[in-house]
């Protein structure tokens, strides 16, 4: 690294502060949920902040799932051409 | 000043026909002037007009203007521009004649009032875009381009033994809503599921689509998929079935994205996803919905258009889409990176991006509607594109670890049509009215209000928290090289070791009952035949496979076809 500078995005410091600024913007979000009276369709919605829980959930749960698919589909590079 | 009434497909064709003989700026400047002078046209032309031929005792409307087909009539030429200009570079006579060809045919395909001129336009497209695959000139876009022309062959089968089937039962062959009461209606929609990516036929997309060339893929992403929305948009609107394929096309891709290598291939699943929404939308077929089906698959063109051009620039400079090989860009490609981020924000639908507009109005259909589960669905689809398409595409192209690669900025006619695409994206985003003004049904609908944006910002926003959690405690899965195999599988892998386990058992028998032992030697051609089939079991026995399953299907639907006239 002493040769080449390092890129903004690679700075653990700039890292640090977009990891902040995402922490705060979700409990912004979340104060929102109670300050403010949205429509409501179904009996999901009336859950206090359940998009934002939602969305965390929806994630990791792909990801993880993900993962397990992995060990059932996963082959090497090559596996059709052989 | 408006231009002479011509058919939307001449520029195209004409285009097509003179970058054949012309070369370098000259052909670059034809091909550019074709959706220009397309476009033009259009623009004075009269919702209600048909231009109707009697042939053969058959109404043939070539061209038929309404709201619906002057819709996806804009899309197409704007779709057409932008993909040239992303190829301008380009000199290869077969993919840029393939590739105006081609985006001829989905213009014409729109244009199209009958069910026969849709099926010719149907194959140009088909046929055409199987060349923009080859172009890539390797081994590997050859076998996909074959399998892939398999699939659109198979649709246009199905097309065509519907249509006959349903022309034969109702006598008319106008090309609108006909519902699926009857078979033909049936084979008709699988022939337009095959290209929309339906669960299990979708993997024509995912294979074919990262082989190609880095322009070529942009032109492939356009078109086929929209024109078969499009086509569905047509003639199933309100189809129950389809939100049912929508919400499994919507959930299904989001996974293998996740663990997939090569970025072009998880903009496929993407795709795919992507169109489970349109489907859906269809399916429900509310004015609000069909709106928004038809709004999503306009914003799709640009956004979608707009992350395989990021790709096609990475890959065009670096020569590698895998993301186990890229990283660290961002410095070296700063503009792409953006653009990138533009396209990957949009897609997941913030506020102010384009796919926030027309995804909604899909989602509040469905809530209106009362279809929660689906809506549910749906909502977790939507967290999973953020992770596939809004967030590994620019990281791990562009930022995640350096990948030491050091590439210079794309050239200059791949980032302009990459800001034209970029500027769409916003543009409709900041003013949906763009796009709402043009859509085929009334709009009552604001999608900037607060509950829409407030639950759409926390949606994201935990998602996006979500990733963070991932990768900070080391739970997110590290990209690998791998093939990971999906539903096409049975007919490359479990198909032929069938056939295979067939074969050998006849082999066996033949070898304990002299008989028939003895009548195979005698049959010399069919020796012959079974000795080199044997030995292209290695390679080329997937698609030999799917040959013979295609001429299997032609003639049970020439079978149908005969059963469906005598039932008259």
């Amino acid at each position: 690294m002493a040769t080449e500078q390092q890129g903004w995005a690679d700075k653990p410091r700039n890292r640090q502060l977009v990891r902040r600024a995402i922490y705060l913007a979700c409990v912004l979000l979340v104060v929102a949920d109670f300050l403010v009276h949205r429509h409501i369709s179904t009996g999901a919605e009336r859950l206090p902040a359940f998009y934002a829980l939602y969305g965390f959930v929806a994630l990791v749960g792909v990801v993880m799932a993900a993962k397990g698919l992995r060990l059932l589909v996963k082959r090497d590079e090559e596996y059709y051409d052989r | 000043m408006t231009l002479p009434a011509f058919h939307p497909f001449l520029p195209f064709l004409i285009a097509a026909a003179l970058a054949l003989v012309t070369r370098g700026w000259l052909r670059s400047a034809i091909l550019l002037a074709a959706p220009v002078i397309g476009f033009w046209q259009l623009l004075g032309a009269e919702v209600g007009t048909m231009t109707t031929y009697r042939i053969m005792d058959m109404q043939i409307v070539p061209y038929r203007v309404d709201d619906l087909s002057l819709m996806f009539g804009y899309l197409f030429h704007l779709g057409a521009f932008l993909a040239v200009l992303f190829a301008l570079h380009v000199r290869d006579t077969m993919q840029q004649v393939s590739g105006i060809l081609y985006a001829g045919s989905a213009v014409g395909a729109v244009f199209a009032g009958d069910f026969v001129t849709l099926f010719i336009f149907w194959e140009i497209l088909g046929l055409s875009s199987a060349f923009l695959v080859w172009a890539a000139r390797d081994e590997r876009s050859l076998n996909a381009g074959i399998r892939y022309l398999l699939y659109q062959v198979l649709s246009g089968l199905l097309l065509m033994a519907g249509l006959i089937w349903h022309g034969y039962a109702t006598g008319d062959l106008s090309f609108t809503a006909i519902g699926l009461q009857s078979p033909a209606a049936w084979l008709i929609f699988f022939a337009f599921g095959i290209k929309a990516g339906f669960p299990l036929l979708h993997n024509w997309i995912t294979d074919a689509y990262p082989t190609s060339t880095a322009t070529g893929t942009v032109f492939l992403c356009a078109f086929t998929t929209k024109v078969a929305v499009y086509a569905l948009a047509r003639g199933f609107p309100g189809a129950e079935p389809l939100i049912y394929i929508g919400a499994i096309m919507a959930c299904y891709p989001i996974f293998f994205a996740v663990i997939e290598n090569d970025l072009r291939r998880v903009l496929s699943y993407s795709m795919m996803n992507q169109l489970g929404f349109m489907v859906c939308g269809i399916g429900i077929g509310t004015t609000l919905a069909m709106n928004g089906a038809v709004a999503h698959a306009f914003n799709d063109v640009f956004f979608k258009g707009l992350l395989f051009m990021s790709m096609g620039a990475v890959l065009h400079m670096t020569g590698r889409t895998k993301a186990s090989d890229l990283g660290g860009l961002y410095r070296s490609m700063p503009v792409t990176a953006t653009l990138c981020i533009i396209g990957a924000m949009t897609i997941s639908a913030f506020p102010l991006f384009s796919a926030f507009v027309s995804k909604s109005m899909i989602m509040a259909a469905l809530l209106e509607e009362g279809r929660w589960v689906i809506w549910l669905a749906m909502l977790f689809a939507s967290a999973g594109v953020l992770e596939h398409a809004g967030i590994k595409i620019p990281y791990f192209a562009f930022f995640a670890h350096d990948s030491g690669i050091r590439a210079k900025e794309a050239p200059l006619n791949m980032l302009v049509a990459m800001s034209l695409a970029a500027a769409v994206c916003l543009g409709i985003g900041f003013n949906p009215g763009l796009l709402y003004d043009i859509l085929p049904f009334d709009v009552d609908y604001a999608p900037y209000d607060l509950t829409h944006v407030l639950t759409q910002l926390q949606l994201l926003a935990f998602a996006i928290l979500g990733v963070v959690f991932l990768h900070r405690s080391g739970l997110y899965p590290a990209e690998i090289r791998a093939t990971n195999i999906d539903a096409e599988w049975l007919w490359r892998k479990a198909l032929p070791a069938v056939s295979r386990k067939v074969f050998a058992t006849l082999q066996a028998l033949s070898v304990w009952t002299g008989v028939i032992r003895k009548r195979l030697e005698t049959e010399g051609a069919y020796v012959a035949s079974r000795n080199s089939l044997q030995a292209a079991l290695t390679r080329s026995w997937p698609t030999g496979s799917m040959v013979l399953w295609v001429g299997v299907f032609l003639a049970l639907m020439l079978l149908a076809g005969l059963i469906g006239g005598a039932g008259r």
